[in-house]
């Protein structure tokens, strides 16, 4: 096996786009690149720059990823922004705003050096947003990137973050409906899952037989699962709705695993209502999970029949990515980024309601043979769509076009 | 010495105007001003996008009339608008204005959709990869072309008809440069038409051609 990571991507998705790739990156070499976000591990932000940095460095670039820090008020702040720019009515109090402009403040005094010397800035989602503000001497492009669903933001919570991102360069979307107005280009991003990380590479048979017998699970019934954070837009109680209506007409076990992550204070509050409401039921496994346990969670979605991903918002979904790269066909809430990857009848099934998932979960296991086709298709099509080269991709497009001020077109040599 | 055909590949990146229309009003308003690059993205850009039907409708405003105004019937007309029947976009844009105000002259109503269904008027930029692959002789097409990248068919047969003065593809203008020697060929592939096809049919298509046209 090779040690290039550029190599080992090529087996699985050829030589042609890795070519491309080493195109794109030429004209960029040496630039220097910082991401910011707010969470070193846990949530689908700090996975995909985990594993992007590697690969900006392999093709030339020089990136960097930091992370902002602050205390309990700061992530109380940021979850409130988080839940009310997906459209929860609700005053952030005026105290917890300062606490979440001084955090940045501080951030900025020990991160200004760098950030100002980047050539390119990724600021990722509200939290450090006020990073740009805070670093005047700045002399590259900056770009903001939002992955959460602002499609019906609380207008006052908005308002005040547009203040924030406007002056960016660019920003990046998941989906066109999140797009907000603003006076700079608004590009068209879907994230990605990396298929050579522990997450979502191959895993031996002992491994998953391993992890079915370190949670009690019975190997015979069908396992549907939904991997996610205890969040309410996740809708948990939801699926142990739809699984308590599936198994009166079928045997079955449902397996719920989240972690947290160090920037979701409401996770304990939510992990709560899901115990309450999987009460005095044996084949319902509530599993929490310490942020990397990556292999087990990608040996929990291998072991399943199903995944499901209920959610009521979404950004993109890549819990949903993940299985379908295992060849599980999705039964995903019908919102977000989720509508771009489950098809009905290719890839999966999406639904608005505990009925509806539990309608499909039935459909699924008495049709085996329709299982196992949406699962090859699912595969299949994330292969073509939706991973990491083709994110990267995308990421160095953006930086040319944004450092050539190109309108249409780059010709690359 | 004709120079040799050089493959390309190309990838589209999407970027929201922030434009929306919630009725049909609202679109014919935005349609006026929006750039040409939109109504090339709705036209085309559903191409190299990540999908698996057959669209039923070929255009993405023939797509939001049905799904998201359920108006069949503005959507069947707004399908049947080729874009290669155009001189230029300009001339594409006052046609669908057109149709659009013919629709709403005929109703009483304007219709509206769902706050979720809203149209988002998109543009694109195209990156443009080169391949490195050259080809110096007409037969060698029929080994390249079941080769290419989507990417590719699109470059080549597509956006080539934005590129190229006589707005064509540009294996024809190529197998121009060989004189009247391959006028049949010639023939054939104008009288494709790339629009009411996947990027997959249209290399089928094309090797096709060459694979019968060379083995002669």
């Amino acid at each position: 096996m090779t040690d290039l990571l550029l190599d080992r991507y090529q087996e699985i998705v050829g030589e042609d786009v890795i070519n491309n790739l080493r195109q794109l990156a030429e004209p960029l070499r040496g630039t220097k690149v910082v991401h910011v976000n707010s969470t070193r591990e846990g949530g689908g932000v700090a996975e995909i720059l985990d594993r992007m940095i590697p690969l900006k460095e392999e093709l030339g670039l020089k990136p960097d990823w930091e992370v902002v820090v602050g205390d309990a008020e700061f992530y109380q702040c940021t979850k409130y922004m988080h839940n009310t720019l997906q459209g929860n009515r609700f005053e952030i109090p005026q105290p917890l705003l300062k606490r979440y402009e001084q955090t940045n403040q501080e951030n900025a005094e020990h991160l200004r050096g760098q950030l100002e010397e980047a050539d390119f800035v990724f600021i990722h989602d509200p939290q450090p947003a006020p990073l740009l503000n805070l670093c005047p001497g700045r002399r590259g492009k900056w770009i903001w990137r939002c992955h959460i669903d602002v499609s019906r933001p609380y207008r006052p919570v908005w308002k005040y973050l547009r203040s924030l991102v406007e002056p960016y360069d660019a920003s990046i979307w998941s989906l066109a409906e999140f797009a907000q107005p603003l006076r700079h280009p608004l590009y068209l991003i879907r994230p990605s899952i990396d298929p050579l990380s522990e997450k979502n590479e191959e895993l031996a048979r002992s491994e998953l037989r391993d992890v079915v017998e370190r949670f009690n699970l019975d190997p015979d019934p069908p396992i549907v699962v939904q991997v996610s954070r205890f969040d309410r837009f996740k809708d948990p109680v939801g699926v142990i709705q739809a699984f308590r209506l599936a198994k009166t007409f079928t045997p079955l076990q449902l397996v719920l695993a989240g972690g947290g992550a160090t920037d979701d204070p409401e996770g304990e509050e939510v992990l709560a209502e899901v115990r309450a409401a999987a009460v005095d039921e044996p084949d319902i496994h509530i599993l929490v999970m310490p942020p990397d346990a990556h292999r087990t969670i990608n040996a929990l979605q291998r072991i399943s029949d199903i995944v499901v991903q209920k959610s009521t918002k979404e950004g993109f979904g890549l819990t949903v990515t993940e299985a379908m790269w295992k060849g599980k066909p999705v039964i995903g809430g019908e919102v977000g980024g989720i509508r771009l990857q489950v098809h009905n009848h290719h890839t999966g099934f999406l639904v608005n309601t505990p009925e509806g998932a539990a309608l499909r979960i039935r459909y699924l296991l008495t049709h085996r043979d329709k299982l196992a086709e949406m699962g090859r298709k699912a595969q299949q099509f994330v292969l073509e769509n939706f991973l990491i080269t083709r994110h990267v991709r995308e990421y160095l497009t953006l930086m040319l076009a944004i450092l050539r001020g190109t309108e249409e077109r780059i010709e690359l040599q | 010495m004709l120079d040799p055909f050089a493959v390309k590949d190309c990838a589209l990146i999407a970027v929201a105007t922030g434009e929306r229309a919630h009725n049909l009003r609202e679109l014919r308003d935005r349609l006026e001003t929006t750039r040409p690059g939109c109504i090339y993205y709705h036209f085309w850009g559903g191409l190299l996008r990540p999908s698996f039907d057959d669209p039923e409708y070929q255009n993405d405003f023939a797509v939001w009339a049905y799904h998201g105004l359920h108006d069949r019937f503005l959507a069947e007309r707004l399908a049947l608008v080729d874009p290669t029947d155009f001189h230029d976009l300009e001339d594409l844009r006052r046609e669908l204005i057109e149709i659009i105000e013919e629709r709403l002259d005929e109703n009483e109503l304007v219709p509206w959709a769902a706050a979720n269904q809203q149209f988002h008027f998109t543009r694109s930029q195209i990156v443009v990869f080169d391949t490195r692959t050259r080809i110096s002789k007409p037969e060698e097409l029929k080994e390249q072309i079941p080769q290419l990248t989507v990417g590719s068919v699109f470059y080549h047969f597509v956006d080539a008809r934005r590129r190229t003065l006589s707005r064509n593809d540009d294996f024809s203008e190529w197998l121009k440069g060989f004189g009247n020697s391959h006028s049949e060929l010639l023939a054939q592939i104008a009288a494709m038409d790339p629009y009411f096809k996947s990027l997959t049919e249209l290399r089928s298509q094309l090797g096709a051609i060459f694979k019968e046209y060379t083995g002669k």
